[in-house]
């Protein structure tokens, strides 16, 4: 996306609105141990930030997650997921025994301090995800030439 | 007569159905299956067993965390494939390339 289809109106909505929208996708997935929410709505919040900023504003690198650094998140997710359960693995437990990491709190917190972990991962994978679909489906048709031909 | 044969197929399966549907157990059966077995233990020790207060969290994350493992990898795999499949089109006709390749190759009166 090169072009903006911005104007003031659009633009001012959108500074208005992107704040709260990140504050909101973080306070979902932090908050998903106590009320509904989660990883995966978390992740769909913040692509949706990251995507009007690109629509509006058209950077191609709002919030500093570019084309690249999407792909790189999307796939950093499960790796972050897949680590947290190794590395219960790692400390004498089974894989995504978060209760087997060695942090010291209450045996219940651990596992909650696990949950949050991966639930981290689901966003970051979910994020990455749709930003990256996003980006190829609006692809400019100069780039496309510039980078083909 | 062709809307007739599939009434035909259509109205027996439905009196299946129907018949076993009358022996479901009740939505919120305490003695019905699904909530004899593990339903319980996650409801009763859940939120001091895993320190999610929300107990959907609580199953998805933590008891259930191997299918929700599986959830983002399905996720993440389904993303590829799109990236896959819409990076392959080319500029002019947004056809994919090896199908521009191959309808030239097979009509020889361009």
């Amino acid at each position: 996306m090169k072009t903006a289809f911005g104007s003031r109106v659009l633009e001012t909505a959108c500074r208005l609105l992107v704040p709260f929208m990140v504050l909101f996708a973080v306070y979902v997935v932090i908050h998903g141990h106590d009320s509904p929410g989660g990883g995966f709505q978390g992740g769909v919040i913040l692509a949706a930030a990251v995507i009007l900023l690109r629509l509006v504003r058209g950077e191609e690198t709002a919030l500093g997650l570019g084309p690249r650094s999407a792909l790189v998140l999307s796939c950093l997710g499960p790796a972050v997921y897949a680590g947290i359960g190794l590395l219960a693995m790692v400390w004498g437990g089974n894989f995504l025994d978060y209760g087997a990491l060695p942090l010291p709190i209450k045996p219940a917190e651990v596992r909650a301090m696990g949950t949050l972990g991966i639930e981290v991962g689901i966003t970051m994978g979910v994020t990455g995800v749709i930003v990256s679909i996003f980006d190829v489906l609006s692809r400019d048709e100069e780039g496309d030439q510039s980078r083909g031909t | 007569m062709r809307s007739n044969l599939g009434l035909l197929v259509l109205v027996p399966a439905a009196a299946i159905l129907f018949f076993a549907g009358q022996q479901l157990p009740a939505v919120g059966d305490p003695s019905s299956p699904a909530s004899t077995h593990v339903a319980p233990r996650y409801i009763e020790h859940g939120p001091e067993e895993t320190g999610a207060r929300n107990m959907v969290t609580g199953v998805l994350a933590d008891y259930r965390g191997y299918d929700t493992f599986g959830e983002l990898i399905v996720i993440f795999t389904a993303g590829l494939a799109c990236l896959v499949i819409l990076s392959a089109r080319s500029v002019k006709g947004r056809r994919p390339r090896s199908m521009k390749q191959r309808t030239k190759a097979s009509s020889p009166r361009r």
